[in-house]
């Protein structure tokens, strides 16, 4: 009321820009949930027929469609949803480790978490004659162990380093891809061929029940994601500065580490190692939306729009059908390029 | 007093001269030797290796154990080709987690053996090295590249973190070009764990002229790596032509990284475990460095496919992957002793 005018003038500026912020904000996420709910129609409404957008509406609610019910419900729409559900959790978790280890480059896929689910999935593929919803756990287990054995090993003096953890990571990646390497080699043929399209990553012959574990897991581990993502943020300024600031870095460091893992794990699991989204997404989504406020949500949203598409020129705008992973490893390549020189001229990577 | 307990140290190197651990490694290698010609899968009487040696192959065992010759050369090759391209890509590089598996070379290796495969209808040994090599001299340089852009030029970090993308981008490739073509998978599959039980003289044959070329560079490089090891600038004081030397020293490691590779497929981490080994003995002087690298090499190379034959009787464990089983901890154990600062 009896407010200094000057004071007064500043505060209502800072909350003029402030509100201006937040708009921009959520302008750019409700573009960016735009483009992932475009995608999700063209999943379902175009692929080897076109379906009016009245049938894919009808057999979504249930009703009886003859001629769409089938190509929709069996086929379109869980691959859709399995889609956007991995889309989702790589990119949440890729953007997760990548704030946390200050890092570009550091993402799940790269230090060697996606390559303990894959490698323990393989494994049981191959082994123990495993198929199906079967291979999950295993995949979860491996991932997580092996998160756990990197975080351990990096663990001296009292802390972990983010520059040892992703060197470790990607110590116990290798050893990982030799397990990959003579599971496959010991294969026989049949299980050679599903080891090795579930290498590439797919989400064909996706089914609605193997899609609720992993729904499962991203509501509670994203959950858990986004609840510190400002803890998070504050990490990025250095780990003295977050303690400084009154954030418990180890805890909060091993908070993030398991759900990211977890949501990892399960996403792997579900379908398999696609390439790159986990490592492209949050660098993406941030020359988009430029720096400043945390980067998980649009990630994440920036994860479902890459294996949506993906999955889409995969299957009908190439020559031949590729599972998405392969679609996505190519598309990621020069991308990663472009990164990894820009990203070190900025000193982000040294 | 005083003075004497400083200098201690070095006297205790001095004391266990390097000629006697060099005694020691060839001690080492010559039992390795014998071990891999004598173990294997199938157990064999000293009367039956006598008759394989002398090139007899009557009965099953004397097969077997002719069967071992190549493969026992083969390995000792190979892990001299992989050490000693470990130990001058560190020198080269100036980086203690420079390797021919981190560098991205055997993947670019496995990339270029694979198109060839699918596409060129690639055969035979000579066109599967000069494949192979290209594919590991444009992967590794490529690498370094990418590496070396920004502050602080190719870190250990980055270095790692540039080799570890790359190839999962060429992963990427390598399983796009392998589903359309069934028929080539389980061959490309095979190639891509690194083994040396498939050996055969004609192959080693092959091979040579490549190993012999890059071994000679690299060993004629060991002053310059020397020179190198101080910094550029002090090295080109020295009167070091720093880009040459460099140059020269790099084509003979890929050349021998990538004739390895060509024929066994690719074998991870000896070329980073086997230099770090040699410096704890016999301390950092590259012309030592080099030569003892390579026998060191050779010799785990032959250990670890004799491993590898123990290990999973009665079927065996290709050497790549023992390697990898082996040398994933040394670079753990590395990265854990590394300052923070240096990484």
């Amino acid at each position: 009321m009896s407010r200094p005018p000057i004071t007064g003038t500043l505060t209502d500026t800072l909350a003029a820009a402030r509100r201006q912020r937040g708009r921009r904000r959520a302008g750019q996420l409700a573009a960016l949930a735009a483009v992932v709910l475009a995608l999700v129609a063209l999943t379902l409404m175009v692929g080897q027929s076109v379906t009016p957008p009245g049938d894919v509406a009808r057999v979504l609610l249930g009703r009886d469609v003859p001629g769409a019910g089938f190509t929709i419900g069996t086929l379109r729409a869980p691959r859709a949803l399995m889609s956007l559900l991995t889309g989702l959790s790589f990119g949440l978790a890729g953007a997760a480790f990548q704030t946390m280890l200050r890092n570009p480059l550091a993402s799940p896929d790269i230090i060697g978490i996606s390559f303990g689910a894959s490698g323990a999935a393989v494994a049981g593929i191959v082994f123990f004659g495993l198929s199906g919803s079967a291979v999950a756990p295993v995949a979860i287990a491996g991932g997580l162990g092996v998160a756990l054995g990197i975080y351990a090993l990096a663990w001296r003096g009292g802390g972990v380093a983010g520059a040892r953890l992703i060197l470790i990571g990607i110590g116990m990646a290798a050893m990982m891809q030799s397990v990959i390497s003579y599971s496959l080699l010991k294969a026989s043929t049949w299980s050679q061929n599903e080891a090795i399209r579930w290498m590439a990553g797919s989400v064909n012959g996706a089914t609605l029940a193997e899609a609720v574990p992993l729904a499962l897991a991203l509501a509670v581990c994203g959950g858990v994601l986004l609840l510190r993502a400002r803890d998070l943020e504050a990490l990025r300024l250095g780990d003295d500065t977050a303690a400084a600031l009154g954030i418990r870095v180890g805890w909060l460091r091993i908070t993030v580490l398991l759900a990211a893992v977890g949501l990892v794990a399960f996403a792997t699991a579900a379908a398999g190692p696609i390439a790159f989204v986990a490592f492209l997404s949050g660098p993406i989504v941030s020359r988009l939306i430029g720096p400043g406020r945390s980067l998980l949500l649009p990630a994440a949203l920036g994860g479902a729009v890459l294996v949506l598409g993906a999955d889409w020129i995969g299957q009908f705008a190439l020559p031949m059908r590729f599972p998405v992973g392969i679609v996505t490893g190519a598309l990621g390549a020069p991308w990663l390029v472009y990164l990894i020189a820009r990203s070190n001229r900025v000193g982000a990577a040294s | 007093m005083s003075e004497a307990s400083l200098a201690a140290p070095h006297h205790r190197r001095a004391a266990l001269p390097r000629g006697f651990w060099l005694l020691a490694v060839l001690a080492g290698l010559a039992v390795l030797c014998a071990l891999s010609v004598a173990i294997g899968t199938r157990s064999v009487s000293l009367a039956e290796i006598w008759g394989g040696l002398t090139g007899a192959t009557e009965t099953i065992g004397e097969a077997a154990v002719s069967k071992r010759l190549p493969r026992t050369l083969l390995a000792a090759l190979a892990g001299a080709g992989l050490g000693l391209s470990g130990a001058v890509l560190q020198g080269v590089t100036r980086n203690p987690l420079a390797d021919p598996g981190i560098l991205g070379v055997n993947a670019g290796a496995a990339l270029a053996v694979t198109l060839g495969l699918a596409f060129f209808g690639l055969a035979g040994f000579h066109a599967y090295i000069w494949t192979a090599i290209a594919g590991a001299g444009l992967t590794a340089g490529f690498v370094y590249a990418i590496a070396s852009v920004g502050p602080g030029g190719a870190t250990p970090l980055k270095l790692a973190l540039a080799g570890v993308a790359s190839t999962v981008a060429i992963g990427a490739f390598i399983s796009a070009v392998l589903l359309p073509h069934a028929d080539i998978a389980g061959g490309a599959q095979a190639w891509q764990v690194g083994g040396v039980g498939g050996a055969g003289f004609a192959g080693i044959r092959a091979v040579l002229p490549f190993l012999a070329a890059g071994c000679a560079l690299s060993l004629a490089s060991g002053g310059a790596l020397n020179a190198l090891a101080l910094g550029d600038e002090m090295a080109a004081g020295l009167g070091e032509r720093v880009m040459l030397a460099r140059a020269a020293a790099a084509l003979g490691a890929v050349l021998l990284a990538g004739a390895v590779t060509a024929i066994c497929g690719p074998i991870g981490f000896v070329g980073l475990a086997v230099p770090h080994l040699c410096r704890l003995i016999f301390g950092p002087d590259y012309r030592w460095l080099l030569p003892l690298s390579a026998l060191t090499g050779a010799a785990l190379l032959i250990g670890a496919d004799v491993a590898g034959r123990v290990i999973a009787r009665p079927s065996e464990l290709d050497v790549g992957i023992v390697t990898a089983f082996l040398g994933a901890p040394v670079f753990i154990w590395i990265v854990r002793r590394q300052k923070l600062k240096d990484l």
